[in-house]
């Protein structure tokens, strides 16, 4: 469907320059909406986490919610912004369906937090410095439904259904200045910001910080222009981009689509785009270019908030170890490789391991797990580390269990494969299925006999000094105890049976 | 004891608490003055006779287990239609809002639930409260109970004209430009606009936010001061609810003394602009508060000559933003078109067919004052010019401690006189005006009767937080007069003996 022509990545970045402009919102894990006593929960039932100003009916009014400025506040001072002294809402209003008022209150030239900058690490280990414009707080709308069409979308519906549930949940709105001189990194930039935002939001408590829940959404702004020296270019918006590999694939795609425009001498419209997972491409949405008058004005139902100084300070004081803080520390405290820290990081094992060696296991035992076995079903299962069915605490336990030398390496790989199916603890599993290690001489003497009995050459072989041949009755030791042999303990057996020594 | 309709609010509240009549027989009284005249008045969008008897039973058998109650227990109340009523239609006097139930009440609601006040009804007014005569109301008009011929003032013309009738001892009114002292000052009866942020706003279906106060319509200074202090308060859900604690409003208008209060007279609303014997009742009754040893002086307040511009700006920019809500999708009308219906299409179809011309009229004004480019030159301009009008206040309460003013240029005019000039209509609201744009308290009463016989009203305004001084006025004024008159004004109101509803 599309038309696309695109240009060869590799070639367009050679061509052209490109610039970035993220805008990132976060919807905050408050108890309560941003200016309404509704609940701010998800997936709750359609249309119940609501009140009369939830639903914005005649004669309600806002009060906003102070928990909400408190976490605003803690965002700005973790991306190094300043706080105001004051600032007010305004409503940004334009009419749709999943508004209830028919605007939205927002704040426009009064940012709560501006002027910020924010460090991010790429893969590679290269820091890059976001400059950061402005955070400021809104309110989210509700959700439409589209019933009846083929797709869920508003073509070829034969109705909607609005749920208000998130009408006035509350949200930060993160804004970017221009990005400049990423060249052809700027994909991996783009995502490794919104990645580093997701790392502090969580860090602060701040927001369940969920992708795939929409809990923070991108905007990505791409341009391009000739040179770095150049004037920006006309710019792309492309609309609550939600993953971290979407935003990756949208700004690749943006960069090959712009630069075939404007290799051919075409202009670039200035537009509102839609990523699609699917073909991992954007399509157009909402042309801006007559920019659309949305008549801000001051919000004439609230105060100005106003955070005292002394509130920013105690909030600042309170502030949790940021993420490339706690990195730096924990790659002290562990003695991994800078090697082996990026690839934990980049694995998404960094929190598993953590909370496996606070749990009990030694930093290499918690990092061969998450980054070995773990690793490998997380990919098999295509999701995240942390979206496995297993605790870092059921991981320690499970070490535990091989430091004590109740099990081997092997037995673990199957009880933990058991933790995976869901079927306990791994120590409860051990015991309840008998996996623990037989060194009990009266269950093993029997294997050992008849290994012995069943194996006259290597017998043969042992007794002729060739004690390395052990290994080939162990085999059948296993075998018959299920694995579960303690296969130092079967050595000893053997070499006492056929009176030789080690 | 026989019911007396006619006696004060306080009376009424008397009476009852003495035990010479109930709430049931008084609410009664009411509902049956409703049904005899309200044919022909208008006042009443909906009457809620069943709600109110069942309240006034129970306010008399909690009397009876002598438990202790409000002051006002008992004493039946009429509410503008722009204030929510869990349960009760509440329309704003727009088809948009037919049929609508709300499901909660406006914070003052709850306060006269609490207290015991039987709910009559709620009053007829102008559209959304736009407008100065409840012409533009979508039932029709309320007509004035000394001519029924006459406008009752609006927005609030229901509640001054119920007031007024003696279908309800009291009422709730909302001013965002004069929507209770004008239909006050037509009707002889009192009205007050509170400070803004005395009186919550939550449940007011608002107009102007920065401007809408509710307040007391009554038939005397002390009833609208027990009213006051009833309604008033800090109100967690307002967040530009005051924090003060209510002062003691029906004290300061028991004080009936003056002496040594400064009273000055705004020189930009006086002259030409109001009628002759508007102006006259006026001057008399400054005379008899200076004969009382109050001292008056002259004010000047030039920048009032922007108030009513900076106000045709401010207000219906605010209008457009707060009635973007109605749109036909989560309540009240939808008008759903046959071809094509589209969200976007219904909303239309339901504006278009909802409001009536006014709404629309500033709702286009507004569009476009908050349009990017125009922004600056009108909105921006207009709160400008409020700030000004704020310091000319300021000035004034520098060399007097209440201003003074007719309330309004002229007595009721007549029915349909003005409809087609909007200009000669907002003129009306030339001295009721500033006292929103700097969120000044304002009272009206009568002064007397003017042209054709017909009652003129005084304003009293105060600086913000000073409701007070403004009782303590406006009872003394009172006395005066109906020393003069032999009795209140409303006592020369022509009988009505229109028809039943």
């Amino acid at each position: 469907m599309s038309t696309d022509t695109l240009i060869d990545y590799d070639e367009a970045v050679e061509r052209y320059d490109p610039v970035l402009g993220i805008e990132v919102h976060v919807e905050l894990g408050t108890a309560t909406k941003m200016f309404d006593g509704a609940p701010n929960i998800f997936a709750a039932e359609p249309n119940t986490a609501i009140t009369p100003v939830s639903l914005g009916l005649p004669g309600t009014l806002p009060v906003v919610n102070e928990k909400a400025v408190e976490y605003a506040i803690r965002i700005g001072l973790a991306l190094n912004c300043s706080i105001a002294e004051s600032c007010r809402f305004a409503r940004k209003q334009y009419f749709y369906p999943d508004l209830t008022k028919n605007f939205q209150t927002s704040q426009y030239d009064e940012p709560i937090a501006f002027d910020g900058w924010v460090d991010v690490e790429l893969e590679d280990g290269e820091v890059v410095r976001v400059e950061i414009e402005r955070a400021h707080m809104e309110e989210d709308a509700g959700k439409n439904t589209h019933v009846g069409g083929a797709t869920g979308r508003i073509q070829g519906a034969t109705h909607s259904q609005v749920d208000y549930n998130r009408a006035g949940v509350p949200l930060v709105e993160i804004v970017t200045r221009p990005i400049e001189g990423t060249g052809a990194r700027a994909p991996e930039v783009a995502a490794a910001y919104v990645r580093t935002l997701r790392d502090i939001f969580r860090t602060l408590d701040v927001s369940e910080a969920r992708m795939e829940r929409g809990n923070v959404r991108a905007d990505v702004n791409v341009s391009l222009r000739p040179t770095a020296d150049s004037p920006l270019g006309t710019r792309t918006e492309t609309k609550n981009v939600n993953s971290f590999r979407s935003i990756d694939r949208t700004v690749h795609y943006e960069i090959s689509r712009q630069a075939g425009i404007l290799d051919e001498g075409g202009t670039i419209i200035q537009e509102t785009r839609h990523f699609h997972e699917d073909t991992g491409s954007t399509s157009s949405g909402r042309v801006k270019s007559d920019a659309e008058d949305y008549r801000y004005f001051p919000e004439p139902d609230l105060v100005p908030v106003a955070p005292s100084r002394e509130w920013v300070e105690e909030i600042r004081a309170g502030l949790p170890e940021l993420p490339a803080a706690r990195r730096r520390r924990l790659l002290g405290e562990w003695g991994f490789s800078e090697l082996e820290m990026r690839d934990v990081i980049n694995a998404g094992a960094l929190d598993p391991i953590e909370q496996t060696v606070v749990a009990g296991a030694s930093a290499q035992a918690a990092r061969k797990w998450w980054m070995g076995e773990l690793a490998r079903t997380a990919r098999e299962q295509e999701v995240e580390l942390d979206a496995l069915a297993v605790t870092p605490a059921q991981v320690a336990e499970l070490q535990g269990l091989i430091d004590a030398k109740k099990i081997n390496d092997k037995i673990a790989r199957q009880v933990l494969g058991k933790v995976l199916a869901g079927e306990g603890d791994p120590a409860a599993i051990v015991e309840a299925e008998g996996l623990a290690v037989v060194s009990d001489d009266s269950v093993l003497t029997g294997a050992v006999d008849q290994a012995i009995a069943d194996n006259p050459d290597v017998v043969e072989k042992i007794r002729g000094g060739k004690v390395q041949a052990i290994g080939a009755l162990i085999g059948p030791i296993m075998k018959a105890t299920r694995g579960q042999a303690d296969a130092g303990r079967a050595r000893e057996l053997i070499m006492e049976r056929l009176g030789v020594d080690g | 004891m026989s019911i007396d309709i006619t006696a004060s609010a306080a009376a009424q509240a008397a009476a009852l608490r003495a035990g010479e009549i109930t709430s049931a027989e008084l609410t009664a009284a009411h509902l049956d003055r409703i049904d005899a005249v309200d044919g022909d008045l208008n006042a009443f969008l909906h009457v809620s006779r069943d709600e109110a008897l069942a309240t006034a039973a129970d306010v008399d058998a909690r009397r009876a287990a002598g438990e202790e109650l409000h002051p006002l227990a008992g004493v039946p109340i009429a509410v503008k239609d722009v204030v929510v009523t869990e349960g009760m239609p509440t329309t704003a006097a727009s088809t948009i809002l037919e049929g609508w139930i709300p499901p909660y009440d406006a914070t003052l609601v709850t306060k006269l639930r609490a207290a015991g006040l039987p709910i009559l009804g709620k009053t007829n007014m102008d559209e959304f409260a736009m407008g100065s005569s409840t012409e533009s109301s979508a039932f029709g008009p309320t007509r004035n109970p000394w001519d029924r011929d006459r406008i009752p003032g609006g927005s609030g013309g229901g509640s001054a004209a119920a007031v007024g009738a003696f279908e309800a001892p009291l009422a709730i009114g909302t001013d965002t430009g004069g929507s209770i002292r004008q239909p006050a000052s037509v009707t002889g009866t009192v009205g007050v606009k509170p400070t803004y942020g005395s009186v919550s706003r939550y449940g007011l279906i608002a107009m102007a936010s920065s401007l809408d106060q509710a307040g007391p319509v009554t038939r005397s200074v002390e009833d609208a001061a027990l009213l006051h202090e009833l309604i008033g308060g800090h109100d967690p859900r307002d967040s530009t609810s005051l924090t003060d604690p209510v002062a003691a409003y029906a004290a300061a208008a028991g004080r009936k003394d003056v002496k040594g209060l400064r009273i000055g007279v705004i020189e930009q609303l006086e002259g030409e602009a109001f009628a002759p014997e508007v102006t006259a009742r006026f001057t008399e009754s400054l005379s008899l508060l200076e004969q009382a040893g109050a001292e008056i002086v002259r004010v000047s307040c030039p920048n009032f000559a922007y108030a009513l511009g900076a106000y045709y700006l401010i207000m219906p920019s605010e209008a457009s933003s707060n009635l973007a809500k109605f749109d036909g999708m989560r309540f009240g009308l939808r008008v759903v078109p046959e071809e094509s219906p589209t969200a976007e299409a219904v909303m239309k179809a339901t504006r278009g067919a909802g409001f009536g011309a006014e709404v629309k009229r500033r709702i286009l004004l507004g569009t476009y004052a908050l349009s990017a480019g125009y922004y600056d030159a009108y909105y921006g301009s207009a709160q400008k010019v409020r700030t000004l009008v704020q310091q000319d206040f300021a000035a004034a309460f520098e060399q007097a401690d209440v201003l003074a003013s007719p309330t309004s240029p002229t007595v009721a005019f007549r029915l349909g006189e003005k409809v087609d000039d909007p200009l000669a209509m907002y003129a009306n609201d030339i001295a009721t005006i500033p006292a929103n744009l700097a969120g000044l308290p304002g009272i009206s009463l009568p002064s007397g009767l003017a042209e054709d016989g017909l009652p003129a009203g005084i304003q009293f305004l105060a600086p913000a937080r000073g409701d007070e001084r403004l009782y303590r006025v406006g009872g003394a004024l009172e006395a005066l007069l109906e020393d003069t008159w032999g009795g209140p004004l409303l006592a020369k109101a022509p009988e009505l003996t229109g028809e039943s509803r």
